[in-house]
C-alpha cells in the first residue's frame, strides 16, 4: 500500500510578489500557478512542451510550465502573462498589436505567443521576419493566426522605432 | 417571418472591421475557458481505454485500482446502467455507450473511469485496472468494411432525428450506416457517347482537429437537476440529448459553455457530456474530465475517404457525365458521419454543369476511432477528388486548367446535381479573381536558385451547400439605460461570432458593436440554436439576431406611440423606459427565430428543388518549389479567394481565410493518423503528429473577399469559416505535377510520398516503406 506523497515548501517571486506554497514533488510549475495561485493564463494543451500554451518566464527565460517541476522554481523569479496587469486595463504595446493586427482567434495560445514575442523583442529590437518565425516556432496556434502574429510583432518594432 | 414591415435599420456597423469583443480577455490570459473551471468538492475522472480494436469484454477488475489511496471510485459500464438504463448516445445513431458494455469497437474506446480529487491519483489507478478480452477480427478499411464478415455493430440503431435514416432501424449484418444516392440524366449513355472517359480513385487520410483547449466537460448535480459546463459547439443539442438519456424534461438540464479554445467540429453534438453526467449522478459530486491531447485522437477525427470518380468528356472539354462513388470511413461510431455522407455527398460532382450524374455515398463503420464533423464537413475530401481530376482532364486535353473550369462551371440559374438552381454563387468571379491574383495569364517564373529545385503552380475551386434545414433563435434586451445585451447560443470558438452578432444587432439598432454585450451560451438563459457548425451561424443566427433587433424596434415604436413620443429609436430607449416606468427600470425584449425553407431530396433520385439556402465558394492558388532530391515541397505563394456575400467584419473574415487555408495545408501536406495493422494509433501526440507551425506557412499569402451579395442572407451575408479549406489540397497536387511531372492521388503529400513518386517516374527502385 502506497502512502500519499509528502509536501515540500517552495518560495519564489511571482509577478513581483514574494509567495510560498507547499507542494508535492511531482507537481509542475503550471499546476501550481493554476491551482495554488489561480493564474489561468498559462494552459496545458499538448502536455509535452511542444505547443507553448503553458509558456511562463523563469528568471527571465521562457520555459514550458508543463515540463518544469514546481520545486525548480524555489528561489526564482517567475512571471506570467498576468504580470503587470493594471487595474485601469492598460495593455502593453505587444498585447495591443496582437489586438490591432487580429493576431488571435480562439486565444488559447495567445499568452504564450505574447510572452515569446516580448522575449524576442527584448533580445532583438529589430528582428527580421526569419528571426520572428524562428523565435516563435516553438508555439503552435491551431487557428493558424501566424501571418497576423508576424505582422503584430513587426508593427511593435515599427512603433518602438518611431518612438525612438 | 414577415419582413414587409421590418423597421428601417439604423446602419453604420456591418462591414466595419472591429477587433473581437473578447480581445482584452484573450491577450491578458483572462478568457473564461471551461478548461479553467474548478468547482467545490469536484472529482477528476480519468478514462481507462480499450487496448484492442474489437473484442468481447469478459471481465473488468478494478479492485486494485479502488484500493489506491485517494481513489474515490472505479466506474464501469455496468455502474452507468444504474443511472442511465439505455446509455447509448449519438446525433445520428445511438451507437456510443457511455462506457463500453459487452464489446469494445476500437482502440481507445472508454471502458472505465477512476474518480479522485487528485487527477494524478486517478491516472495512476487507471494503470491498475485489468480487463479480460476475447479478441475478435477487426476491419479498418472503408471499402473492405462494406463487404466484410466483420460487423462493427450487431444492429443499427438510428436516433430517429433524421427521417432518411429511419429505414435503417434494426438492420443487421452491415457496416453501412447510410447509403445516399443521386441520379440525374442518363450517365451510361453519356459514357457510351463520350470522346474521352477518365476514371480515378482518390484517397484522403484520417486526421484530428487538435483544438488546443482539449475537450473538457464538468457535470454538477443538483436536487433533481443537473448543470453541465462544457467546451461544446452545440449546447442546445447537449441539453436535449442528456435530457433524453435521463428521461428528464429539458428544463432540468442546464448546459453552459465558456469561451472555446478552438473547435473545428471536434466539440460538436455530444462527446464527454454523457459520461460526466453519469459520473456526477453516481458520485453525487461535481465531476470534471479534461482530455489530454493524446486522448482527443481517440474521441473524434476527420473521415478518411475513398472516392472513385468516372467522367465523360467531349473533345471540346465539356463534361457530359460523371459517376461518383464515395466511401466515408466513420470509425466505430457514426457521430454525424451520415450527414456528411448526404449533405456533402450531393456536391460530389463539383461545381460543374453536368447533365448526367450518378452519386453513391456510403457512411461506413470500421474499428477505428470515430469520425465526424471537421471544418468543411466532408467538402475538402470531395474537392480533393473532383479538382484533382479537373487538372488531370485539362492536361489530357491540353487545355488551360482555368479555361477548362470556366467552360464547365455552373452558371447562375443552372441546376446543380440535385436539381436546385444555383443562386448567388459567384463561382466564375472567385475563379477569375484567383487566377488574376496568381497572374495566371503570364507564364510563372520558373528559375530557381539550384538545379534540384523545380517550380509549379495550381488552382483549385470548391463549393458547399450550407446544411439545411436548421433553426436559430435569438433574444435582444435593451436595459433601463438603453444598453444592449444579445442572447444567442452561438458559441464563440475563435471565429469571431460574438463580434459578428454584435455588429448585426448594432446595424439594426444603431448601437456601436463594441458597446453591446453578447451573453455566453447557457441553455437556461440563451434560446435554442441547432449548433455552431458548418459556417451556419452568420446566416442563421445572423437572421435571428436581425429579427430580434427588428422586434425591439417594433416594441419601441408601440411604446413611443403609447407615450405620445415621436422618437422611437433605440437611442431614445432609456427616455422611453423612464417615462413609462417613472424611473430607470424595465426592459425592451425582442425575439427572433429563423429556419430557412427546404425540400428534402427524393430518396431514390436525390433530387430536390430547394436543397440549401446558400452556396459558399472558395478557391486557392499556390506556387510551389519542389526539391527533387528530398521530395520536400515549399509553398512559395498562396492566394485564397472566397464568396461570403457581405463580409460582416472584414478583418476577422480575413483571419478566417488564412487560418482555414493553413489548417488545410497541414492536412494536405503532413498530418496523418498512422495505424498499425492491429488498429493501434502510433502517433497520438504533437511529438509525432505534426500540425502547421510558424515555419510551415507560405512565404507570400494573400486573401480576397469578392464583391458579392447573398440576396437571402442577413445584410447580404453568408458563412465563411470553411470556404478557404476547399481548394488547397488539389492546388498543391497540381502545382507538384506542374513542377516535377508526377500526380499524387493520396493525401497527405509528404516529402517521402513526393520523392517516391519522382523515383517511380524515373524508373528508380526504392525499398518499400
Amino acid at each position: 500500500m502506497k502512502t500519499m506523497p509528502s509536501t515540500h515548501p517552495v518560495h519564489f517571486r511571482l509577478n513581483g510578489e514574494n509567495v510560498s506554497a507547499r507542494i508535492q514533488p511531482h507537481q509542475t510549475l503550471l499546476e501550481i500557478l493554476r491551482n495554488e495561485f489561480h493564474l489561468k493564463g498559462a494552459r496545458e494543451s499538448c502536455g509535452q512542451g511542444l505547443c507553448g500554451s503553458c509558456t511562463v518566464m523563469l528568471n527571465g527565460q521562457p520555459v514550458s510550465g508543463c515540463l518544469s517541476l514546481a520545486l525548480t522554481a524555489d528561489g526564482c523569479d517567475v512571471s506570467t502573462i498576468e504580470q503587470g496587469r493594471h487595474a485601469d486595463g492598460e495593455l502593453d504595446d505587444v498585447q495591443q498589436a496582437f489586438i490591432d493586427c487580429g493576431a488571435l482567434q480562439c486565444g488559447f495560445c495567445t499568452p504564450g505567443f505574447i510572452l515569446m514575442s516580448r522575449d524576442l523583442l527584448s533580445r532583438h529590437p529589430n528582428p527580421s521576419e526569419e528571426e520572428i518565425r524562428a523565435h516563435l516556432s516553438g508555439n503552435l496556434c491551431r487557428c493558424a493566426a501566424y501571418p497576423e502574429i508576424v505582422r503584430a510583432v513587426q508593427s511593435v518594432v515599427r512603433l518602438r522605432q518611431n518612438k525612438g | 417571418m414577415n419582413n414587409a414591415q421590418a423597421p428601417k435599420h439604423a446602419g453604420g456597423q456591418v462591414g466595419r472591421s472591429v477587433s473581437r469583443l473578447e480581445s482584452y480577455d484573450k491577450v491578458t490570459g483572462q478568457a473564461d475557458y471551461t478548461h479553467n473551471l474548478v468547482l467545490p468538492r469536484m472529482l477528476y475522472g480519468k478514462i481507462f481505454r480499450s487496448t484492442v480494436a474489437h473484442a468481447r469484454i469478459l471481465g473488468i477488475d478494478g479492485s486494485q485500482a479502488s484500493k489506491l489511496p485517494g481513489v474515490h471510485s472505479v466506474v464501469t459500464g455496468q455502474d452507468v446502467l444504474r443511472v442511465i438504463p439505455d446509455p447509448y448516445y449519438g446525433p445520428a445513431f445511438h451507437d456510443q455507450p457511455v462506457l463500453a458494455l459487452h464489446k469494445v469497437h476500437y482502440v481507445g474506446e472508454p471502458v472505465a473511469v477512476v474518480l479522485s480529487t487528485d487527477p494524478h491519483i486517478a491516472e495512476e489507478a487507471c494503470h491498475l485496472i485489468v480487463v479480460d478480452y476475447e479478441e475478435l477480427p477487426a476491419v479498418f478499411d472503408e471499402r473492405q468494411a462494406c463487404t466484410s464478415q466483420v460487423i462493427v455493430h450487431e444492429k443499427l440503431r438510428p436516433a430517429g432525428t433524421f427521417p432518411d435514416l429511419k429505414h435503417l432501424a434494426g438492420r443487421t449484418n452491415t457496416n453501412i450506416a447510410l447509403d445516399f444516392h443521386l441520379k440525374r440524366g442518363d450517365v451510361d449513355k453519356a459514357f457510351a457517347e463520350a470522346d474521352h472517359v477518365f476514371e480515378h480513385t482518390f484517397r484522403t487520410q484520417q486526421v484530428m482537429h487538435t483544438p488546443l483547449e482539449p475537450m473538457v466537460s464538468i457535470a454538477e448535480p443538483g436536487h433533481g437537476e443537473l448543470t453541465i459546463h462544457t467546451a461544446s459547439q452545440s449546447p442546445s443539442f447537449v441539453r436535449i440529448e442528456i435530457a433524453r438519456l435521463l428521461g428528464w424534461p429539458e428544463n432540468r438540464v442546464r448546459v453552459r459553455t465558456g469561451t472555446l479554445g478552438g473547435g473545428f467540429g471536434a466539440k460538436l453534438y455530444i462527446k464527454l457530456e454523457a459520461l460526466v453526467t453519469a459520473l456526477a449522478l453516481l458520485s453525487h459530486r461535481p465531476v470534471k474530465i479534461s482530455l489530454t491531447m493524446e486522448e482527443q485522437f481517440f474521441t473524434i477525427t476527420k473521415h478518411a475517404s475513398t472516392f472513385r470518380m468516372k467522367t465523360a468528356v467531349r473533345k471540346d472539354g465539356t463534361i457530359t457525365g460523371r459517376e461518383c462513388e464515395v466511401w466515408w470511413n466513420g470509425g466505430a461510431a457514426a457521430d454525424i458521419g451520415p450527414r456528411v455522407t448526404q449533405k456533402s455527398g450531393f456536391t460530389a460532382p463539383g461545381p460543374y454543369d453536368i447533365d448526367n450524374i450518378r452519386i453513391a455515398s456510403y457512411a461506413v463503420y470500421t474499428n477505428l476511432p470515430p469520425a465526424g464533423a471537421f471544418r468543411g464537413f466532408g467538402i475538402p475530401q470531395l474537392v480533393w477528388a473532383y479538382e484533382s481530376q479537373s487538372d488531370i482532364i485539362a492536361r489530357a486535353l491540353k487545355m488551360d486548367p482555368v479555361a477548362f473550369r470556366m467552360h464547365n462551371l455552373l452558371k447562375e440559374g443552372r441546376p446543380q446535381a440535385t436539381g436546385t438552381l444555383m443562386r448567388d454563387a459567384a463561382l466564375h468571379l472567385v475563379l477569375e479573381r484567383t487566377a488574376s491574383r496568381m497572374n495566371w495569364e503570364k507564364p510563372m517564373e520558373r528559375a530557381t536558385s539550384a538545379a534540384h529545385l523545380r517550380r509549379g503552380r495550381g488552382i483549385g475551386l470548391g463549393f458547399k451547400a450550407v446544411v439545411a434545414p436548421t433553426t436559430s433563435v435569438a433574444m435582444i434586451n435593451l436595459s433601463g439605460d438603453g444598453s444592449c445585451i444579445v442572447y444567442s447560443s452561438t458559441v464563440e470558438m475563435g471565429q469571431g461570432s460574438d463580434t459578428a452578432m454584435a455588429l448585426m444587432a448594432g446595424e439594426v439598432l444603431g448601437i456601436q458593436a463594441e458597446k453591446i454585450k453578447v451573453v455566453k451560451p447557457d441553455t437556461d438563459v440563451t434560446p435554442y440554436d441547432m449548433a455552431t457548425l458548418g459556417s451556419r451561424s452568420t446566416f442563421h443566427m445572423g437572421h435571428a439576431v436581425r429579427l430580434a433587433a427588428e422586434d425591439v424596434l417594433l416594441k419601441l415604436q408601440v411604446m413611443a406611440t403609447e407615450l405620445g413620443e415621436s422618437d422611437c429609436s433605440a437611442a431614445n430607449a432609456a427616455n422611453l423606459l423612464k417615462k413609462k416606468y417613472g424611473m430607470q427600470a424595465g426592459n425592451v425584449i425582442g425575439v427572433g427565430n429563423y429556419i430557412p425553407s427546404y425540400t428534402p431530396p427524393n430518396y431514390e433520385t436525390g433530387q430536390s428543388e430547394n436543397i440549401t439556402p446558400n452556396w459558399m465558394i472558395g478557391a486557392c492558388g499556390v506556387e510551389v518549389e519542389v526539391d527533387i532530391e528530398t521530395g520536400h515541397v515549399k509553398i512559395l505563394r498562396m492566394e485564397n479567394v472566397v464568396d461570403c456575400g457581405t463580409a460582416i467584419n472584414p478583418q476577422i473574415v480575413e483571419t478566417q481565410l488564412s487560418g482555414a487555408a493553413i489548417m488545410q495545408l497541414g492536412i494536405s501536406m503532413f498530418e496523418e493518423m498512422e495505424f498499425d495493422d492491429m488498429g493501434q494509433l502510433r502517433n497520438a501526440s504533437f511529438a509525432e503528429y505534426k500540425i502547421p507551425g510558424m515555419q510551415d506557412i507560405p512565404v507570400v499569402m494573400g486573401n480576397e473577399i469578392v464583391q458579392a451579395r447573398q440576396t437571402n442572407g442577413p445584410f447580404g451575408a453568408k458563412g465563411v469559416g470553411e470556404s478557404a479549406t476547399f481548394g488547397v489540397a488539389s492546388a498543391i497536387a497540381e502545382a507538384i505535377e506542374d513542377a516535377v511531372g508526377v500526380r499524387l492521388t493520396t493525401m497527405p503529400m509528404k516529402p517521402e510520398t513526393v520523392y517516391r513518386a519522382i523515383a517511380k517516374a524515373n524508373g528508380q527502385a526504392l525499398a518499400n516503406p
